[in-house]
């Protein structure tokens, strides 16, 4: 086999494994969503056809909108917590903390609950939450409570509670990888110029960071926006978000094109924000790097 | 730079303003800390309690929620289910992720940004997505739900996460190693196999690890992916309908512990290769 050939051989060998599984399990099943958002519901089942009945009905009935905006409420929430939580952690271990050691000891400690079963970490605070849980039981114990209070479980407190506890992680390693890489020498200058350490702080390590924040942000937007399962645990009635309402369209309620409508509104929704993401962090590094 | 937080010291007047600060800052993270913390140590502390409720204070300590997992045949065939699906879905993340990696490291060819956008698209797009999509796929061509379906389903969810591992690492990598090894005669599975897959082994390594504990934790795809087979978080997720039990605490555990076991080997591992490197 001349070296040429070999080489062309090699290259196709290399490319058509990820080629095909991309094309038949992403290309056509994305493909297949589109055009089953066009279909129409034939009760029991649904049929193929070409309108716009399911976009119109996300459109206009209340009920689809109110969910929409409940789920980007809580994901902005969740954000928000999780980087008023994680900021000032990454802070400590890049600036405060003097030893190598330690640092990788507590980056470790906020890193590894990842490898926890998101569903177990979940599952927890329904058990301490609930009516009968511990919390409620402690408080009454210790006679802060008469009774059981049933106001830690099944609201969307509860909620962006939990799932703030669960994406931490994600918003603590962009920040701190971030926050690393900023020269001390910058910071030094700063101060050398006379400025203090809030002025410091707001024109040089928080201008810095941004890139970090915004990859922490919009990561745990995106999950939270397309989490089921902690509104399944620990949210209420009025905690039901967008994917719940697609997966009981394709459950009990049987009717996938509307389903499929849904996910490609929510599919649009994520990707508008990772653009503007992609833009906020691109500019954060054009104007700094 | 000590000199200049020396100095700085100096400058300041009141040392107990500075007492406070420290303090303050050991406060708050350690409050981050217990927050992270406090609920897994509820969840251990629990799959000991004697009693059936979840309750303060505990009763008592017992065993016997761990002796009832042994005997619930169930969960243990769940868990044989989750292993089964981790293992393949890892594997073949493995063999479709490295050559993606390597295609968008090496390669120009038609197509390509879309290429590099849909594989890559699972990491922003939530798992239901994948979910519904294959859903409706295999239904369309008449594949029946099934683990194997569950296999497709994680592997296609989790090859971003591969690609992106790998990608970063060929991207360190001089190219005038593989290009040596061309000059050196060496064909393209050769130079595969001997330069390229040892000085990526780490990624790999991570990669797999990282693929398999998500595979084995995975709700999203699973859920609508599965037939009559559940995986362990589908049984728990199930029995979670029915209400809590300790025996979830107890499965809890194992889970953490294994866990465990799993980031401190992979820590080690990753170190010792290091280390080796330098000497």
């Amino acid at each position: 086999m001349s070296g040429a050939l070999s080489a062309r051989f090699w290259r196709a060998a290399v490319l058509s494994p990820p080629l095909i599984w991309t094309f038949i399990f992403m290309f056509v099943p994305y493909a297949i969503l589109f055009v089953y958002s066009f279909w129409e519901q034939a009760y029991p089942t649904f049929q193929p056809a070409f309108q716009f009945g399911n976009y119109n009905q996300i459109l206009n009935d209340p009920q689809y909108f109110n969910v929409l905006a409940r789920t980007l409420k809580i994901a902005l929430f969740v954000s928000l917590g999780a980087t008023l939580i994680a900021f000032p952690y990454a802070y400590f271990l890049v600036f405060k903390v003097k030893s190598q050691k330690y640092r990788q000891i507590l980056y470790m400690a906020v890193v590894a609950p990842l490898w926890v079963s998101y569903l177990l970490r979940a599952y927890t605070w329904k058990t301490i939450l609930g009516t009968t849980g511990i919390l409620n039981s402690f408080l009454l114990s210790i006679g802060i409570l008469s009774e059981p209070s049933s106001v830690f479980l099944y609201n969307q407190t509860a909620m962006i509670l939990t799932l703030t506890y669960v994406f931490i992680p994600f918003m603590v390693m962009p920040i701190y990888s971030v926050l690393e890489k900023i020269p001390k020498s910058l910071k030094e200058a700063s101060y050398d110029l006379g400025f203090g350490r809030t002025k410091t702080f707001f024109s040089v390590t928080l201008p810095l960071s941004v890139p970090g924040i915004v990859a922490g942000f919009t990561m745990t937007f995106c999950l939270t926006f397309g989490d089921f399962i902690a509104p399944f645990l620990v949210g209420g009635p009025d905690g039901l978000m967008i994917a719940n309402v697609i997966a009981s369209q394709f459950g009990a309620a049987l009717n996938w094109p509307l389903g499929a409508a849904l996910a490609l509104v929510m599919i649009v929704i994520v990707l508008t924000i990772v653009t503007i993401a992609d833009f906020f962090e691109r500019f954060g590094k054009g104007k700094f790097a | 730079m000590k000199n200049f937080f020396k100095n700085a010291n100096l400058l300041r007047p009141d040392a107990w303003l500075l007492r406070v600060e420290s303090f303050s800052w050991g406060a708050g993270i350690s409050a981050i800390l217990c927050f992270l913390y406090l609920p897994i140590f509820v969840l251990v502390m629990y799959s000991f309690n004697d009693s059936r409720s979840l309750t303060w204070p505990m009763s008592g300590l017992t065993l016997k929620w761990y002796e009832k997992l042994g005997q619930n045949d169930q969960l243990l065939q769940s868990l044989y289910n989750s292993i089964y699906v981790a293992s393949c879905a890892t594997i073949l993340t493995l063999i479709i992720g490295i050559p993606a990696a390597i295609a968008l490291d090496k390669f120009d060819f038609p197509g390509k940004w879309l290429f590099r956008k849909l594989i890559l698209l699972p990491i922003a797009l939530p798992g239901i997505i994948t979910g519904i999509s294959m859903l409706i796929l295999f239904r369309s061509i008449g594949i029946s739900l099934s683990l194997e379906a569950v296999i497709i389903g994680h592997a296609t969810a989790l090859i971003s996460i591969v690609v992106t591992q790998v990608f970063a690492r060929l991207q360190r990598l001089p190219s005038s190693l593989a290009d040596a090894s061309a000059d050196l005669g060496a064909s393209g599975l050769q130079t595969f196999f001997l330069i390229t897959l040892p000085n990526i082994s780490s990624a790999v390594l991570g990669a797999g690890i990282l693929t398999f504990t998500l595979s084995f934790d995975e709700i999203p795809v699973t859920f609508f992916l599965t037939g009559r087979d559940n995986t362990l978080p589908m049984y728990i997720w199930s029995t979670l309908r029915r209400g809590l039990t300790p025996e979830i605490n107890a499965i809890g555990t194992l889970i953490i512990l294994f866990s465990l076991i799993l980031i401190t080997t992979s820590v080690f591992l990753l170190r010792d290769k290091n280390k080796s490197k330098q000497t």
